[in-house]
């Protein structure tokens, strides 16, 4: 059996996305949970997991150089576009992009590309089922590809378990992690926040959806801030032909779920756990 | 002076922050460096004008001279190219820029031209200038806008800029190189775990920094446990008030709306002031 996969995202960040995403990872049924957040994940917060099993990410190369052998021939400052040199030569690993071109250009092999851990990704079990999860470290490149890994790993747990659905909580933005985050999954569902920030970054993060041909479907999350926004979410999502599946109203319980560390279908049984399930109802059939 | 407002967390406030802070103060600019989701210039009437296009180059290549040695395939560190039977195929969302394939070409087959990841765009006031970059959709790298943004800093005024979310390298680019760092966090357990990790990437790039708590009263006191624990200078607390979220949702900065907020955030940058 194909497995599905289905991506959370919003393109701003703070609008709910694992808030619901944990709340969905409860009620579905048969399912891996995977965070594609690497540089801020939070869902194992709510999600308690056990490791199972970790594994470190190497990202791209490093540059290292000797200054024994350097002969400050200024030929790597000269070529490096991401200035990670001096005019003196002074090499700044941090900004290194790890593409290679200062130990191809160094005359005397002072320079050596070398392997770096980026990273950790990890396979746990939850109450919930598996889920995938990484930690990228502190200001580190290659953030797409920890994405695509997580990915990767969830594919195989889904398919070595027979899980019909991986359930992935997306990053914000629409750059490098969020398009290794929706790339070839069956459906997107984009959270709206009725505020203009929020219809602005959700906006772009749909045409990036139709760029990539992926179906989307939205909802509307704390509709009632602003009803005016709300409407026009909707025309606009009509226009697209994007099916709503819901609107959340604002709901202090969510908070209060995520203080007590609980996912809010755990939390509480009253109206806006209801909300989350009809609405989990709808995702389910669109998939 | 330049200032950056960062989190690692989406949706604290950072924009929140850095809107009203560069309001509050005199001769400030304001400079949005989140190019995945610019939002600073839904505050302010004046429309955004595009002054400059940011390209990278990229290789082009030129398949008469092309012998398919496969050198250029075998250095790319993002495989961007490959060489499939008599074919070379390049995938220009996977290349950087580097030019490390011109360089080791043997028969000089490649040139490069300029492709467009993005723009830069100009709005605001003569007072209160505001600038954003803009990534193009389905673009994954916005670093070079961002790189291209800190150049408009004008070292005559005080220079917001706005972070994108996260700890990876765009919300580090914005980090680095400016006098203080003000983080943005909401007294929630995901709050207080995405600040411990902008707080580990801060201390690593060394500029001095302090902590805003935003929406004060939703949550417990951990972030204040932390902060006391840490060591960490607590700038401001902004409370949860319904009436600022609804301001915020029709892009109506808080200091404009209720301007009982505008001495919160001069406090805040005299505090930053006492720091720098």
């Amino acid at each position: 059996m194909m497995v599905k996969e289905l991506t959370i995202i919003s393109g701003k960040g703070g609008c709910g996305k694992t808030t619901i995403a944990s709340s969905f990872a409860a009620l579905a049924k048969d399912h891996v949970i995977a965070d594609a957040d690497v540089d801020a994940a939070d869902m194992h917060i709510l999600l308690q997991p056990e490791i199972r099993k970790s594994e470190v990410f190497h990202g791209l190369n490093i540059a290292q150089k000797n200054d024994d052998l350097c002969i400050n021939c200024g030929k790597c400052y000269e070529n490096c576009r991401y200035g990670a040199f001096d005019p003196d030569n002074t090499l700044h690993p941090e900004k290194c992009e790890g593409c290679a071109v200062c130990e191809l250009v160094c005359p005397v092999d002072a320079i050596k590309m070398v392997e770096r851990q980026a990273g950790e990704a990890f396979i746990s079990d939850t109450r919930f089922g598996p889920l995938v999860h990484a930690k990228l470290h502190a200001g580190e490149e290659a953030s797409g590809k920890l994405v695509a890994l997580v990915r990767q790993r969830a594919r195989e747990v889904a398919e070595k378990e027979g899980k019909e659905l991986i359930l992935i909580d997306g990053p914000p933005g629409t750059g490098c992690t969020v398009i290794a985050a929706m790339t070839g999954v069956n459906l997107v569902l984009v959270v709206f926040e009725p505020t203009l920030s929020g219809i602005h970054d959700a906006k772009r993060i749909i045409e990036v959806a139709k760029h990539f041909q992926i179906p989307a479907i939205a909802l509307i999350n704390k509709y009632d801030i602003n009803t005016e926004n709300t409407r026009d979410i909707l025309d606009y999502c009509k226009g697209e032909g994007i099916d709503v599946v819901g609107k959340i109203p604002y709901d202090d319980t969510a908070t209060q779920a995520m203080l007590s560390e609980k996912t809010v279908v755990e939390y509480t049984d009253g109206p806006l756990a209801l909300t989350i399930r009809e609405i989990w109802d709808r995702v389910e059939k669109a998939l | 002076m330049k200032i950056t407002v960062a989190s690692g967390k989406g949706g604290t406030g950072k924009t929140t922050i850095a809107v009203n802070l560069a309001l509050s103060v005199k001769n400030s600019m304001l400079i949005d460096c989140d190019v995945e989701g610019p939002n600073s210039h839904l505050f302010f009437r004046e429309p955004m004008v595009k002054i400059k296009d940011v390209s990278i180059p990229a290789p082009k290549f030129d398949l008469d001279t092309c012998t398919l040695c496969g050198k250029c395939a075998e250095f790319c560190q993002y495989n961007a190219i490959s060489i499939i039977g008599e074919k070379l195929l390049f995938f220009e969302e996977l290349c950087h820029g580097c030019g490390g394939c011109k360089i080791i070409c043997p028969v000089d087959a490649i040139t490069e031209v300029d492709h467009n990841v993005g723009l830069i765009e100009k709005g605001g006031t003569e007072d209160l200038p505001v600038y954003h970059g803009l990534l193009n959709i389905s673009e994954p790298f916005g670093v070079p806008i961002i790189n291209e943004l800190k150049q408009f800093a004008d070292a005559s005024k005080i220079t917001i800029f706005d972070s994108p979310p996260g700890t990876a390298c765009p919300a580090v680019e914005t980090m680095r190189d400016v006098d203080f760092c003000i983080l943005v966090t909401e007294p929630t357990p995901f709050g207080l775990h995405d600040l411990t990790l902008t707080v580990d990437v801060i201390r690593q790039i060394g500029t001095p920094f302090g902590v805003v708590v935003n929406r004060d009263g939703i949550g417990d006191d951990r972030v204040d446990q932390y902060c006391e624990k840490e060591g960490i200078p607590l700038l401001a607390k902004i409370p949860n008030d319904m009436e600022v979220a609804k301001l915020y949702s029709r892009g109506v900065p808080m200091v404009t709306g209720l301007p009982k907020y505008r001495k919160l955030f001069e406090e805040m940058f005299q505090k930053i002031r006492e720091m720098v």
